[in-house]
């Protein structure tokens, strides 16, 4: 039986990794190789590695770093961020990174997916979506975002997921905003309705904080990518940095929890 | 030496920490120079089929390879999309497979029974092995898995020759054994303790 995809997402600004909330006050948590070293030990079922600042500041994607955790990572590695040329993605998975991820760039040049996918095959090419709730006294629903959260998007968030998926992406995750860092149960609606939508595997990210918050989302949408940040770096009320996983046991009972299609 | 075949399709570094890990000499192949001492090969590969073959036909390592395998026996394990060209065909391109191993190579969306599931097959799957597959961990007593990521999935014409099944809305056959030719369609190279241990054990046939 397929099992859900349990999957710890770091985020890189200025070289070290961080954890945000609502995609703000980036909180250092550590260096980026360690976390990685760790991870293999604790045996995780993927890694996604996001840097947050090169988009933002439009640099180029720091291929020595990349190519660095992608030597030490005995499980499959998504690298996200920076990502305006295909020419760049492919450098990326030579240097042994199988995944690519694309946010702004997926909504801004759509053809960049359906260019990546040609060469390395959709299997690899990842769109992200971050989206953030509607919170107008007359608006409903999610709006897209890029940037960090910072320049909202045009479209419905549903849409623009299959637009990635026709345009060549073999995997959506979506991230939810709201939910970053608070540590209180991931977005369901969203994830429900996201997940019912595309036919790729979906990955979700924003707001665990418990082994029942995945649960709850395995329950929701089945056998989908249940992502983590904060989760799996802190421990306690007062988020002491520990970089942490679940035991098989505990994943064995995430699994079990998800409802078949 | 066990050498991995480096035709310029999928990514080596995982292969070569790996072995590093487990003290087992390993070289990489990228000419046909490349190819003398080879005691056991490996044929990885990731993306398209007919990109897989057409860079493999045109490395200038296939006839030295195919006497190496075909001829003198030497061991080969196939990796993912390295296991889909050991077939006849392939659905995804035109180009034919080295038909190593009788058999064709089928999307997902085309099967029934996985019409209703994600495609590609994404993540870790419990891989059953055939009684005596030299493959299989022999020490473990947890049912192995290994990371796959793959929308088209191998039908050996001969079952005979499956060396294991996983189950994605229907068994099909994750791995392939024809003599010395072996092939996992998921990734031992990025599939931890178990991966590693599949490793070693192609490595000490």
């Amino acid at each position: 039986m397929l099992r859900p995809r349990i999957v710890p997402c770091l985020l890189i600004s200025s070289g070290g990794l961080v954890k945000t909330r609502g995609f703000k006050s980036p909180k250092y948590v550590g260096d980026p190789i360690n976390a990685v070293k760790i991870f293999n030990e604790k045996q995780v079922d993927e890694l996604i590695v996001l840097d947050i600042d090169a988009t933002v500041t439009g640099v180029e994607p720091n291929y020595g770093l990349i190519g660095k955790m992608a030597q030490e990572c005995r499980m499959p590695l998504c690298y996200g961020g920076g990502i305006t040329e295909s020419s760049q993605a492919f450098r990326i998975m030579q240097s042994g990174v199988e995944k690519v991820a694309l946010g702004a760039s997926a909504i801004l040049k759509p053809d960049l997916l359906a260019e990546i996918s040609a060469g390395a095959g959709s299997q690899s090419v990842v769109a992200v979506l971050d989206v953030r709730k509607r919170k107008g006294i007359f608006s409903k629903g999610y709006q897209a975002y890029t940037h960090n959260g910072k320049i909202p998007r045009d479209g419905n968030p549903l849409e623009i997921a299959v637009n990635f998926q026709r345009a060549g992406a073999g995997e959506i995750l979506v991230n939810s905003i709201d939910n970053d860092g608070e540590m209180t149960g991931y977005d369901l609606e969203l994830a429900r309705l996201i997940a019912k939508e595309v036919s790729v595997p979906t990955t979700f990210l924003g707001g665990a904080g418990s082994i029942d918050h995945m649960i709850d989302l395995v329950s929701a949408c089945g056998t989908v990518g249940v992502s983590a940040g904060s989760f799996f770096v802190f421990k306690g009320k007062y988020r002491a940095v520990l970089i942490n996983y679940l035991s098989r046991e505990q994943r064995d009972k995430i699994t079990l929890s998800a409802r078949q299609l | 030496m066990i050498t991995i075949l480096d035709y310029g399709v999928g990514n080596l570094y995982a292969f070569l920490t790996t072995f590093k890990r487990l003290n087992i000499p390993v070289r990489t192949a990228s000419t046909l120079e490349d190819l003398a001492d080879v005691s056991k090969l490996i044929l990885p590969g990731v993306g398209s089929f007919d990109h897989a073959m057409q860079c493999f036909n045109d490395s200038g390592m296939r006839t030295r390879v195919e006497q190496l395998v075909l001829g003198q026996k030497i061991p080969v394990l196939g990796i993912c999309v390295g296991m889909q060209m050991l077939g006849s065909s392939s659905d995804e391109g035109i180009l034919p497979g080295l038909n190593w191993i009788p058999g064709r190579v089928i999307s997902f969306s085309e099967n029934p029974a996985t019409a209703s599931l994600p495609s590609p097959h994404m993540g870790w799957n419990d891989v059953d092995f055939e009684v005596g597959s030299v493959l299989k961990d022999r020490e473990s007593e947890l049912a192995p898995r290994f990371y796959f990521l793959h929308s088209y999935y191998f039908d050996a014409k001969d079952k005979s020759h499956v060396a294991a099944t996983a189950d994605y809305g229907f068994r099909f056959d994750a791995a392939l054994c024809n003599g010395n030719i072996y092939g996992v369609q998921f990734h031992p190279e990025k599939s931890h303790s178990w991966g590693s241990q599949l490793l070693k054990n192609f490595a000490e046939l």
